[in-house]
């Protein structure tokens, strides 16, 4: 096998699952921009898109149409999650948005095995997807949920770059996020930001858990929890809060965890996890801001 | 008159203003910061296309009173009204929709923002939306600079071109009153003299404006009326040349001393 090839499937490998990271991260970083709140809840909407996405199948929807109907139930989700749990809490302490959010996990997840049960089940899907590309004689390969994967991915990233850069409501979250006293005072309806903030980021949680879960095969109630946790990486590499941080911060992410397997002799490889975190660490050494954010200034 | 009345109490402060005709009118507010007063019982009006200044030393209360006038701190007693209607209790939101635009102390720019999109978010809360393309381009011909720069960061303007911008941003509201908070804090001698001739222009023109400024002078020079705070009371009130003409009182009310 040439080296050359090699490259190009590890490639391959990692902007797959930087794509995951990226669209789990882009929520975080994007609740948190706004809100200054880690929304542990954040990855059990990958789960509730997922099973969203299982029930509407088995509901005789077509694939397309479920896993549209998935992002929406999990947009939905994150949306109601909002109006009964975070804002009557919202300018609270930190600790206490930060427990708010880890109950919210727990009654999600709880939820998710009282209905599922905690065991994983098979998530279906159509045989066209089921396939794989081979090229020059197998030394590359790549799957149909890869190509989706990137491809949903970009047209989730293009929109959104669109919505925040050209509409009212989009230069309005990015404004909150930078300086919500300053957004109070241009008269932006802050609670609308929140709920379109919440529903983009749940959305595209719901998106990415629909993604996951068909390259696992499998769909179970804990499944956001490690995503959730690299997300958080990704989000803090590329400065939290900061949408376009989250883009670089889970594409480096995806890489970094690819290349290490790849590239390093196999003993190392279990060590992935240990690696990336202990790079986190040194990084976070240099640059406490992340790649993108500038330092943060106390404004009153 | 010729002097300026100490105000010996509230009532007698309350008593000398146009109420009727007010634009905007606060009347017995008391505002708290946590146990501390900050604003202890403050009349105070402003007419249509009058501008007035607030004055007073660090402390005295004068950006509580801007803050709660646009609804980002609410009022223990007391109310504010805008023609009549109460507005102390509406979220700022609906506050800038109703027509009072606040252009904040230290400029508060959307860093990451560029300059047009900084302009376009001051207009997001107007309820009339025709007419915006003449007024960014009204605002670009009053600060040239600000068009120059309009796909510029606003974080990469200096500290002169963002207070431009934010005067701006606070313009594009299309504001029935201005609140304007230290425009010259921080701002080379040069700037601060276009800023205020800038502002002196949009009186002309009919904009009713409510002034704190550190720079007694310049102050005085632009307003109409004064108010001097003294630890979140009015301490002095009057008309810009009745002030100016005795630098004593307003020095007095400044510090409190009681000659």
């Amino acid at each position: 096998m040439s080296t050359e090839l090699y490259i190009a499937q590890q490639i391959i490998n990692a902007v797959s699952l930087g794509s995951l990271y990226a669209l789990v991260a882009i929520g975080l970083s994007m609740i948190f921009g706004i809100l200054r709140m880690t929304n542990f809840a954040h990855g059990d909407m990958m789960m509730v898109g997922a099973f969203g996405t299982l029930v509407l199948q088995f509901m005789n929807l077509g694939f397309g149409w479920a896993v549209l109907g998935g992002i929406g139930i999990g947009a939905l989700a994150g949306v109601v999650v909002e109006r009964v749990a975070y804002r009557p809490v919202r300018g609270a302490p930190e600790v206490t948005l930060l427990l708010t959010s880890l109950a919210v996990t727990y009654i999600l997840e709880n939820l998710g095995i009282l209905i599922f049960t905690s065991s994983a089940q098979n998530f279906p899907l159509p045989e066209w997807m089921d396939s794989a590309f081979q090229l020059f004689d197998g030394q590359i390969t790549f799957t149909q949920i890869n190509l989706m994967t990137v491809a949903l991915t970009a047209v989730a990233l293009g929109a959104l770059g669109w919505f925040v850069t050209r509409t009212d409501i989009g230069l309005g979250m990015r404004a909150a996020a930078e300086d919500m006293g300053a957004a109070n005072l241009v008269g932006l309806d802050v609670n609308r930001l929140i709920v379109v903030a919440f529903a983009i980021a749940s959305g595209f949680a719901g998106l990415a858990g629909i993604l996951w879960a068909a390259q696992a095969g499998v769909v179970e109630p804990h499944m956001g929890f490690t995503p959730l946790l690299k997300a958080f990486v990704a989000a803090i590499i590329g400065g939290f809060g900061s949408i376009a941080g989250a883009l670089i911060g889970g594409y480096l992410l995806g890489a970094l965890e690819v290349f290490i397997v790849a590239f390093l002799p196999s003993e190392i490889s279990p060590y992935r996890d240990a690696i990336v975190f202990i790079l986190l660490i040194g990084f976070l050494l240099f640059r406490p801001n992340g790649l993108l954010k500038r330092s943060q200034e106390v404004k009153l | 008159m010729a002097k300026p009345e100490r105000a010996r109490d509230e009532a007698a402060v309350a008593g000398r203003e146009p109420s009727a005709a007010a634009l905007l009118e606060v009347s017995d507010l008391r505002v708290n910061y946590g146990a501390v007063a900050a604003i202890r019982g403050v009349n105070l009006s402003v007419t249509a296309g009058e501008v007035v200044a607030l004055l007073g030393a660090n402390g005295a209360g004068k950006s509580t009173m801007l803050r709660t006038i646009s609804g980002l701190s609410r009022p223990r007693t007391g109310r504010i009204a805008l023609e009549g209607e109460a507005i102390h209790r509406l979220p700022p939101a609906r506050i800038v929709r109703l027509g009072i635009a606040h252009c904040p102390e230290g400029r508060r720019v959307f860093g990451s923002l560029t300059v047009a999109e900084n302009l376009r978010l001051g207009a997001a809360a107007r309820a009339d939306r025709s007419g915006m393309a003449e007024d960014r381009e009204r605002i670009y011909a009053m600060f040239p600079i600000l068009s120059e720069r309009m796909t510029q960061a606003a974080g990469t303007l200096s500290g002169g071109e963002q207070q431009m911008l934010a005067l701006g941003r606070a313009l594009m509201a299309r504001p029935r009153v201005l609140l304007l908070d230290e425009p010259s804090l921080g701002l080379a001698p040069l700037l601060v003299q276009q800023i205020f001739r800038t502002l002196a222009e949009l009186k002309a023109g009919g904009v009713t404006m409510l002034l704190v400024e550190q720079n007694i002078n310049l102050a005085l020079d632009l307003a109409d009326r004064a108010y001097v705070l003294r630890t979140g009371e009015v301490s002095l009130a009057g008309s810009a040349a009745e002030l100016k003409a005795d630098y004593e009182a307003v020095a007095a009310a400044y510090l409190g001393a009681r000659p």
